[in-house]
């Protein structure tokens, strides 16, 4: 299904509290190349984590299957880093949609506060929705 | 921090990615997006076959900053993800690569140029990070 271009603007429910664990921390810089301790940086990625999660919340508001994405440009801007303690939760808003080729590309941003609800990281996606010419 | 200056070429790190990274990734971040894991439904939405998060690649390039920076802070990280990285089903893999250039050290802020490869490839579009000195 084609995305309505009615969508710029829309926000969805924000993701469930996300505690930052440093075994989930340890975990995911060990996925990502590197390895941690207590007192070193969170990975700067790791946001992902929260992003991802809104985005599934808007792939599941609009249904679409989550194999017809690719990922086409993320981008981070930190208000200060992740630390283990944080409680974290994320909003998408759809910033922009455009149709090239029979793809929709979704522009997001998704808003990381924290348990105050302070701004943590604004994580900004291109998302590509593949055309429906193959079904699964 | 590591006394960086504009100009500067940083030493490139190589990682391997295996079907294995993929898996493990997938659990980490929580994205299960069956394109990394399923050649069939990856071949189905045309891709070459099982490709890595683009999120893993931009991660392993977010370990090198690390590594070059010891740790400084990132204040913004970014990247397109201009060409999949097909991970083949063997127990290499394919390689990334990850090189860098100090492209300014202004205001206490320190701009990398990224160059991300795979096979000779450039699989990251312009990523770029910023950290603090």
């Amino acid at each position: 299904m084609a995305l309505d271009a009615s969508l710029v603007g829309a926000t969805y429910p924000p993701t469930a509290p996300y505690l930052v664990t440093a075994e989930r921390v340890a975990e995911f810089a060990a996925a990502t190349g590197g390895s941690w301790a207590p007192g070193a940086p969170v990975p700067p990625t790791f946001p992902i984590v929260l992003a991802f999660a809104a985005m599934q919340e808007f792939l599941d508001a609009e249904q679409v299957a989550l194999h017809r994405i690719v990922h086409g440009e993320q981008r981070f801007a930190y208000a200060r880093p992740v630390r283990p303690g944080d409680e974290l939760s994320a909003v998408l808003t759809v910033a922009s949609l455009r149709t090239i080729g029979g793809n929709d590309v979704v522009g997001t941003r998704s808003e990381v506060t924290d348990a105050a609800g302070a701004l943590v990281c604004t994580a900004s996606a291109t998302l590509v929705h593949r055309g429906e010419e193959a079904s699964a | 921090m590591s006394g960086l200056a504009a100009g500067d070429v940083l030493a490139p790190r190589t990682f391997a990615v295996t079907r294995a990274d993929l898996v493990r990734y997938a659990g980490a971040s929580g994205d299960r997006n069956p394109i990394h894991w399923s050649d069939r439904v990856a071949t189905a939405v045309g891709l070459p076959g099982v490709i890595a998060h683009g999120m893993l690649t931009l991660g392993l390039a977010a370990q090198a900053v690390s590594e070059w920076t010891d740790g400084a802070e990132v204040v913004e990280l970014g990247s397109k993800f201009t060409a999949p990285v097909v991970v083949p089903d063997d127990d290499t893999g394919v390689e990334v690569v990850v090189a860098a250039t100090v492209t300014s050290v202004d205001d206490g802020l320190v701009r990398l140029a990224l160059e991300v490869t795979c096979g000779g490839q450039k699989v990251l579009g312009r990523p770029t990070a910023v950290v603090r000195a």
